[in-house]
């Protein structure tokens, strides 16, 4: 019997037969926590009696949440976590070097790798075919003292995908969609697995996009093959060298199968309070908006500040909309400065936040007021998420979000491109 | 066996209806977070939750970000156990870890206010204001060792590490 992409890279890293049900303990390629998961993390490290990390310089603590710090208390627990960093040997990765699951896309990820990360967008590095999952801070406290962890191993639901995106449609379009049809728990305990020829041109942006949102349908992990993509990824991040095939076998056996035609998708939202609350972009049509946010990890990287560049250039915001800029990453915003898209977005009004995970969670940077209705690129919009539980959020591609900060209404973006 | 008062929620109580991020700062100080538990589902939670209280909920309880604390602060709060049709993963995984027992069952059955009473080791969740009996899904072995040991650190310290069987 053939294995999919979760049982192959589980049963390499726990030297087992790692089949779907079964409980595998698997080696930690690398395990991170941020700013707001980690102080508890150092504590439960501590408490558990380990004195020394398993793989120190494999070992991330990311300051991106509150990065910098708003107030005293944050301040706190990032001193705790530099301090905690320098007595153990962990990376700290500083403010202003952007979001964790961009720096592991960027950076630290590979193929075949098994990722555990106390943030549940973790799944993000499954783009780069890394078996990347979220756990909580006391998971990851065991995982950097052990160098290992147990984990379920994953059933898989197959996304097969065919065709290729129309205009003023995007990655975002498709997992939103996608959530939408499934619901918030439709893959909970499982693994997507994306395949199909629609994956085969398909950008490590708009790959990283999909992964990132799988957890918003519960899944486990979200997993892309390894490819000429990847590869080409790998080479631009200088990294050639860390680059491996991996797929699934063709008798690997699935859950479920779900067959997208990505030329058949239209422009998506999801609507107040919950991602799986979809529709497309025409229902909510003319929808006032306060604030626009661009950025985060699901959509704050160069191509998706293009995409925005490129529908705001020459022109500005609309004077009743706020226009908000959080670029993933230092690589992200000084590529978009070299391409001139920060001036563009700067003469259309926006306000650009330093790299980091900027207002997505209500910290800082952005907070939403009570009654006010934000349309973001970011991957949540619960009640409360970015501030005010009386507060609306849409989210949407960064093409959607441009149009209509340029409108001050939801707008289609195929209007404006 | 545990006994106490069934308080009810809905489907899809997210970690952001538990404990939002607005209060990320408070995250270093338990007693204080502890004190927002549930407010954005239902602020009168933590004014009426009494020790041995089970939280019952719908479907997908504890879905959206893994911070741990959404699962501390239901312990802290004096829960005694959740009871939900379905559970997000990660939450799952950090209240097993926090020592606070997760039961998969159909709480469509129980009321808001009911009388619970649950017996862990049979599998058993008893209704006693309305008489019914209802059964709850196997908790996996390793999760059933790290419960029974009080959570996860106390499990790695009497066993150094994961053991399988
Ligand atoms: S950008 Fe938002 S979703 Fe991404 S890691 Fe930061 S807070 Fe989480």
């Amino acid at each position: 019997m053939g294995k999919t992409l979760a049982e192959k890279i589980l049963s390499q890293k726990s030297q087992s037969e790692a089949k779907s049900g079964s409980i595998v303990i698997a080696r930690v390629d690398l395990a991170f926590v941020q700013d707001t998961t980690g102080p508890l993390t150092v504590k439960q490290f501590q408490n558990s009696g380990f004195e020394r990390l398993a793989n120190p310089t494999r070992s991330v603590l990311f300051m991106d949440h509150a990065a910098p710090s708003p107030n005293y208390g944050l301040s706190n627990d990032h001193k705790l976590l530099r301090d905690f960093g320098r007595q153990s040997g962990a990376t700290v990765s500083e403010v202003g070097g952007g979001v964790c699951h961009q720096i592991v896309a960027e950076s630290l990820a590979k193929p075949g790798d098994v990722i555990i990360g106390a943030d549940s967008h973790t799944v993000t590095a499954g783009a780069l075919s890394a078996f990347a999952t979220g756990m909580g801070s006391t998971d990851v406290a065991i995982a950097l003292a052990l160098g290992e962890t147990w984990l379920r191993v994953p059933e898989s639901i197959k996304i097969v995908l065919s065709g290729n995106f129309p205009d003023g449609v995007y990655g975002k379009d498709l997992i939103l969609y996608l959530i939408g049809q499934i619901g918030a728990d439709g893959a909970t305990y499982k693994a997507l697995e994306f395949g199909g020829s629609g994956v085969d041109n398909m950008s490590m942006s708009a790959r990283l996009t999909i992964a990132n949102m799988v957890v918003e349908a519960g899944a486990k992990a979200g997993l892309f093959a390894s490819d000429k993509i990847t590869r080409e990824y790998l080479a631009s991040q200088g990294r050639s060298n860390e680059y491996q095939p991996i797929s699934s076998d063709d008798d690997a056996s699935y859950e479920k199968t779900i067959n997208i035609d990505m030329a058949k998708l239209e422009p998506m939202v999801a609507k107040p309070h919950t991602v799986d609350n979809t529709a497309p972009v025409t229902e909510v049509r003319g929808t006032k908006i306060n604030q626009v946010v661009i950025g985060t990890c699901t959509n704050g990287r160069l191509d998706d500040l293009a995409i925005a560049a490129n529908i705001l250039r020459g022109k500005k915001r609309h004077p009743q909309t706020r226009l908000i800029i959080a670029p993933a990453s230092r690589q992200v915003i000084l590529e978009s400065i070299q391409a001139g898209y920060i001036q563009t977005l700067i003469e259309a009004e926006a306000v650009i936040l330093p790299p980091g995970c900027g207002p997505c969670l209500g910290l800082h940077q952005g907070v939403l007021g009570s009654g006010e209705v934000c349309l973001s690129t970011s991957n949540r919009n619960f009640r409360g998420r970015m501030g005010s539980p009386k507060a609306f959020i849409y989210l949407a591609s960064p093409a959607t979000a441009a149009a209509s900060a340029l409108t001050g209404e939801i707008t289609d973006p195929r209007e404006v491109i | 066996m545990l006994k106490g008062r069934a308080l009810k929620f809905g489907d899809s109580i997210s970690t952001d209806h538990i404990i939002p991020g607005r209060y990320a700062h408070l995250r270093s100080n338990p007693s204080e977070l502890a004190k927002h538990v549930l407010e954005d589902a239902d602020p009168t939670f933590a004014a009426k939750v009494k020790p041995g209280d089970f939280v019952v909920a719908g479907n997908n309880f504890g879905l959206g970000s893994s911070r741990e604390h959404a699962a501390l602060v239901i312990k802290m709060a004096g829960v005694s156990a959740v009871l939900a049709k379905s559970v997000a993963r990660i939450f799952f995984r950090n209240a097993i870890n926090s020592g606070l027992p997760i039961l998969i069952c159909d709480t469509a059955k129980i009321n808001d206010g009911d009388e619970l009473e649950i017996d862990l080791t049979a599998g058993t969740v008893r209704d006693i204001t309305n008489g019914k009996e209802l059964e709850f899904n196997k908790i996996p072995a390793v999760m059933l060792a790290i419960l029974n040991c009080g959570g996860l650190i106390p499990y790695i310290k009497k066993y150094g590490s994961f053991k399988l069987e």
